[in-house]
């Protein structure tokens, strides 16, 4: 039984295929990875999850649930197994409950229970195509035949165990002799759908200092390997963990001894299990001699195989992962150290690398060509099959460009040849527009998958997008924006490519950007091709298939294609909604008794401003989670630096972000600034605020109502509702403020001049996290201190971040208003420019981009809404109340009109 | 074994169209719904359709022969609410069986009167199996997500009752549809499948699913091919869609299953989507012209109609289909 050395995939019986079903279809085929079963739902498998089922909190059990599915579980197993614990009330509880959660229910249940009367209440509340985890012939084969009969008529897939009568097959020979009997009896007496029968051939551990124990793992292995060739259509599935039992305390062993079972299990046709991602190791990452020892015992290739690993593990500390600087790479030969640099990100050697290429290479553009595409060719191929992540390889491109920039004089030196890329992309954040996170990045992955990028920056006028775009000669142009009238930006620029016959494809990418509006406004403006990318890691793909020569024609038209349908879909959707008038709107108007309710005099009126505050006191104001999601990695902070899928990359990220905020403050890079009012104020006209001084008015803000025809009794917002009308003869009060962090440019320029891209888009983001803390930060003092009718609120940050607080703080471009205009009206009421140096730009963003403004409403019954979309009475109305004409004010509500 | 497999592989199959909007024009008052023998009883009754095949046999007959007369090929027995769930209602939940043996018997009579005149056109009668009034899968409680208004246990029995019926009075094919809650559908499939078993005989069973909006999912949740693989345990005679949306609307939901089933593939849409007054207007050649584009790309093998269409539009639909070949089906 040595063919497990002999590392040749198994070739796989196999014609038809399971297909399972939670609210989404999960479909295996030949190309299908390894399905990941999820087990915290498991009692058995999670001491968490039995306690709180114990504790009937199952709200927190669906919590369990649904992390495992956002971590990347396919299927999540279910069990509730244990003495103490009603199962069946369980089971039909929880899956229940699961069924009103579609972010958990889209994916199919496996129902686990050793009890039929569990499986069969399960399958019993379940829509969707489950698995049945497990029956066996354990009871002989009459039960076996009944229940699979059953599991048929509910139509559900079944994971059978090596059990029988006599007992649970340990060896090679039982495992194959139970598997073929129940194929057997499944196939042709209960005429059971073979692509839906998984066995479970037994994991046991090995190691365990017994002989017998010594082949459990190849027999496993082999025992796949014969089910796979010879029980057509059958998946096999097994508990991986079990394996490395032997090993508890030693994760660092246990993770090579998890991915080298897999590793040969998987080559073998195992294509189903149960694998706690947390515990695993790359198996290519695994130290040689490490890797040898645990080889020896998984294969079982000598007779003091456990002995020895016994020893060695004895030098393996724990966890790899957690384990001190590791250099023994360094040994490596030149090319494998240039890749691990590469793949890892780590930059302090390879210059010298590189040097050591040059010296050896005829020409030094060989290096870039010959040895760091190859390295880089490792990395893009992780990244498309999801074993890397996102800010793995911007630091992947940092290395890169350390290595380039080294290379690059003796290149010019040598007068040699251009590098050849695959292509040239230009890539620039649109007019009147300054935010560039996501931009940076979607270059950055790009250029080190071997693009050009020829990056404008931001505030690029449309002029020169098109006049660069000809003189270099690209061949896609990338644009990005954050805020609403970069919509329009894009569409004109579309208009502009067509008019002047361009041809190059034009990708759309950025935060209000959207499939929908790519494909009504941007895409019918240009024959050619025009992509919404929605995230960086999609780039690569999109760039590839439009650049293919071969088959980018295809893929242009089935594009076109594409958002055709999507585009004709989206209209006869959107004409379903029915609007008011402005008029019946207002009659609408959400009430306040004014009589009853309490209007608090702020303790300081008129305009303060703020700049001697320490970056230091806005740290706990940080919501992290938008951080992580500007880097593509999904999850709420804190689960998410413990998440299955993302949370090692979490953590490392979050270190980072740590250690250079400490940096930020202790050398004050990042400034910041703001400025606030409190000011009287009241409601005037229905939908206007007059903001007073003593009496006098010194400023109006125009708000925006609600249009959308709602059930009777609902109102029609605006935020002028939350201020006192002037006819109740009472003084309100409102207040405006901006906040900004200065100096993120100077500091991602400095990083970026060093060639140090991952760091110049973590400042950024940094920026940005500071700025939002700031006003929530500013939002706290004015509650308890400058305002004070919060004065004794106690609010932790996670309820800051769910806005449980009193009273609200809208801003202008954001959903109850958003109306970019208003701003002008807070930076003259303010003097925001000339107090604290905050600039806005023809688009109405603000400058630096790390900044925040907005209102201050107070009323307990202020709270935040949506807009909506509003019709022309009211556009019409806004332009006379504001003195525009009706083309400005149509120009800046354009993304709001229900006619779009 | 059923010669509508036969009839299946040569052409596209004419399924009727809407019974309620056939009724309305009778504008049958609460007498003319109870007749002599339901005078005292002591629930109204009148909206109670399914009751009409015992009270006014005349009128479901004139209507099953005017869709065979329009060129329909199956027509759907008066049952659409026959289950103790649905009866419940009207406190009739004794009255299943006959309900139910009653309209099947009828629609069989009508059914082996056109057969008989048209030898080389047999006529088929399905047994219509609806959602009834409660879903398996969602709570009808928005405090308490994980509360059940019926088991599947329940549904399962309500369902062999109907079924059972249903093949005493002579169906030939059994009709599942309206289907909202995929959960609801695997308890009628498992009560078909308990009776099949238990008189050891077979039945052909069609399976209609309705996609409610225009996200492409079932009221449920499901996406069109999550659906599709939940049902596919049992061999079916078809798959398919109906209700809900019109034609135009629910083309992209049954190319999103045509290509992934084995299974025959059934349409019947709405006439259009009511409008303001809660009315179907679409006309037979507008609804004609959107099932023309279900044929030209070759994605049907049974069509028909659902709420608000009538004879004229089916004779439309059937003008059409008879000048395209049926959609190739494997297996």
């Amino acid at each position: 039984m040595s063919k497990t050395n002999n590392q040749e995939p198994t070739t796989i019986n196999q014609t038809k295929f399971m297909k399972l079903s939670g609210l989404e279809p999960l479909i295996l085929n030949e190309n299908s990875n390894f399905i990941n079963v999820g087990e915290r739902t498991n009692v058995a498998g999670s001491r968490k999850f039995l306690r709180l089922i114990k504790e009937e909190k199952f709200d927190e059990a669906l919590a369990i649930a649904r992390h495992q599915v956002d971590g990347g579980a396919q299927i999540i197993d279910i069990n509730f197994d244990d003495g103490l614990i009603d199962g069946k009330q369980a089971m039909v509880r929880f899956l229940n409950l699961i069924a009103a959660e579609p972010d958990i229910c889209r994916v199919p249940i496996m129902i686990d229970s050793s009890k039929w009367e569990i499986i069969e209440a399960g399958l019993q509340v379940v829509q969707g195509k489950c698995v049945v985890n497990s029956i066996s012939l354990k009871e002989g084969e009459e039960k076996f035949i009944w229940e699979a009969k059953q599991i048929k008529r509910y139509g559900a897939a079944v994971i059978v165990m090596a059990f029988d009568e006599v007992g649970q097959a340990d060896n090679y020979e039982r495992r194959i002799e139970i598997a073929k009997r129940s194929y057997d009896v499944l196939v042709n007496k209960v005429g059971f759908p073979s692509e839906d029968i998984i066995f479970d051939l037994n994991i046991f551990p090995v190691a365990t200092g017994m002989d017998e124990h010594r082949k459990n793992a190849v027999d496993f292995i082999e025992a796949t390997r014969w089910v796979r060739q010879n029980l057509e259509n059958v998946s096999v599935s097994g508990g991986v963990s079990n394996v490395s039992f032997s090993f508890r305390g030693n994760d660092g062993v246990r993770e090579a001894m998890h991915s080298v079972f897999l590793y040969h299990a998987i080559q073998a046709g195992m294509n189903i299990g149960i694998v706690n991602p947390a515990l695993l190791e790359v198996y290519d990452d695994i130290p040689k001699d490490l890797l040898e020892h645990v080889e020896d015992v998984i294969l079982d290739r000598r007779e003091d195989a456990t002995e020895r690993l016994l020893d060695f593990a004895e030098t393996v500390k724990g966890s790899k992962k957690e384990a001190g600087v590791d250099l023994s790479w360094r040994e490596n030969t030149l090319q494998e150290r240039i890749t691990h640099a590469l793949v890892k990100g780590i930059d302090a050697f390879i210059i010298d690398d590189v040097e050591e290429a040059r010296v050896l290479a005829a020409a030094p553009i060989e290096v870039i060509e010959g040895n760091l595409m190859a390295g880089m060719n490792v990395v893009g191929d992780l990244f498309g099959a999801g074993k890397m992540f996102l800010p793995q390889v911007v630091k992947s491109a940092r290395v890169m460009k350390k290595a380039v920039g080294y290379l690059n004089p003796f290149i010019e030196a040598e007068k040699g040849d251009e590098q050849r890329t695959l292509g040239k992309i230009l890539m620039a954040t649109v007019k009147g527009d300054v935010h560039d996170i996501g931009k940076n990045i979607v270059s950055v992955v790009l250029g080190c998958n071997n693009y050009e990028i020829v990056d404008l920056g931001v505030m690029v006028p449309p002029e020169k997008i098109i006049e660069t775009a000809k003189k270099e000669n690209v061949d896609v142009i990338g644009l990005s924006g954050l805020i609403t009238p970069s919509l329009d930006e894009m569409v004109y620029l579309a208009k502009e490519m067509e008019r002047q016959n361009f041809t190059v494809p034009l990708l759309i990418g950025g935060a209000t950007t959207s499939k929908a509006h790519t494909a009504v406004k941007i895409d019918t403006q240009y024959k050619n091709a025009v992509v919404h990318v929605n995230d960086a890691s999609r780039a690569v793909t999109v760039v590839g298939d439009l650049l293919n020569k071969k088959s980018s024609n295809e893929y242009v038209a089935k594009l076109k294609k594409d958002y055709d349908e999507f585009r004709t879909k989206f209209l006869k959707r959107g004409k379903e909604k029915a609007y008011i008038s402005i008029a019946e709107a207002r009659k609408r108007k959400y009430k306040i008794d004014w009589e009853a309710s309490e209007i608090v005099k702020p303790k300081e009126l008129g305009i303060q401003t703020l700049e001697q505050l320490s970056l230091k006191e806005l740290v706990p104001f940080i919501d992290w989670s938008p951080f992580f999601r500007s880097w593509d990695l999904h999850g709420k902070f804190p689960d998410i630096l413990t998440d299955a899928v993302v949370g090692e990359q979490a953590t490392i990220m979050y270190k980072e972000a740590q250690v250079m905020i400490e940096e930020i403050i202790a050398n004050q890079s990042l400034k910041p600034k703001a400025i606030f009012g409190l000011f009287e104020a009241n409601s005037i006209n229905e939908d206007d605020i007059s903001v007073q001084k003593k009496g006098e008015e010194i400023a109006i803000f125009r708000t925006l109502r609600q249009q959308l025809s709602k059930r009777e009794g609902i109102p029609n917002h605006a935020l002028a509702d939350f201020i006192a009308p002037k006819e109740t003869g009472k003084t309100d009060y409102m207040g405006a403020f901006c906040v900004a962090i200065f100096g993120a440019q100077e500091l991602a320029d400095n990083y970026k001049a060093k060639e140090d891209d991952y760091n110049a888009i973590m400042a950024q983001a940094i920026a940005d996290r500071f700025a939002e803390a700031f006003a929530e930060y500013l939002h706290k003092q004015i509650r308890t201190k400058h305002w004070g009718y919060a004065a004794d609120e106690i609010l932790t940050n996670d309820d800051l971040i769910k806005e449980s607080y009193k009273g609200i703080r809208p801003a202008p471009g954001y959903p109850a208003c958003p109306d970019h205009l208003e701003k002008e009206t807070i930076w003259s009421l303010l003097e925001v420019e000339k107090q604290i140096g905050v600039t806005l730009t023809e688009s109405l963003a603000m400058w630096p981009a790390a900044a925040v403004s907005g209102y201050y409403f107070a009323n307990k019954e202020a709270k935040y809404f949506g807009l909506g979309k509003i019709t022309d009475d009211q556009v019409s109305d806004f332009a006379t109340r504001k003195g525009i004409t009706k083309e400005k004010a149509r120009k800046w509500l354009h993304p709001t009109l229900a006619e779009n | 074994m059923s010669n509508i497999y036969k009839a299946l592989q040569e052409r596209i199959l004419v399924l009727d169209g809407a019974m309620g909007t056939m009724l309305q024009a009778y504008k049958f008052t609460e007498e003319d719904f109870r007749g002599a023998r339901f005078k005292d009883y002591p629930t109204p009754l009148q909206g109670n359709n399914d009751l009409l095949s015992i009270t006014q046999p005349a009128a479901i007959k004139t209507i099953h022969g005017k869709y065979f007369e329009a060129g329909a090929d199956i027509v759907e027995t008066n049952t659409f609410s026959g289950t103790t769930i649905a009866m419940a209602d009207y406190q009739m939940e004794d009255l299943v069986y006959e309900l139910n043996y009653q309209s099947a018997k009828l629609a069989k009579e009508v059914a082996d009167e056109y057969t008989a005149k048209e030898p080389h056109k047999p006529r088929f009668v399905a047994g219509s199996v609806g959602p009834t009034n409660r879903t398996a899968s969602m709570s009808p409680d928005v405090n308490d997500p994980g509360y059940r208004a019926v088991t599947f246990d329940e549904l399962r029995i309500a369902y062999k009752q109907q079924v059972e019926a249903l093949v005493d009075g002579g169906v030939d094919v059994f009709l599942v549809e309206t289907v909202f809650d995929t959960l609801n559908a695997k308890a009628a499939l498992f009560a078909i499948e308990e009776v099949k078993e238990e008189r050891n005989m077979d039945i052909p069973v069609m399976l209609s699913g309705t996609i409610t909006d225009a996200s492409g999912r079932t009221l449920s949740g499901q996406t069109a091919e999550a659906f599709l693989i939940s049902v596919s345990h049992i061999p079916l005679l078809s798959v398919g869609f109906n209700c809900a949306l019109g034609a135009n609307l629910l083309q992209p939901h049954l190319e999103a299953i045509a290509n992934k089933t084995d299974f025959a593939i059934s349409a019947h849409p709405n006439a259009g989507l009511p409008n303001a007054f809660g009315e179907y207007d679409e006309t037979p050649e507008e609804m004609g012209e959107q099932i023309e584009e279900y044929l030209k790309k070759n994605l049907i093998n049974i069509i028909g109609g659902c709420c608000g269409t009538s004879p004229e539009h089916i004779r439309v639909i059937a003008n059409i289909a008879a000048k395209y070949k049926p959609r190739v089906v494997a297996g």
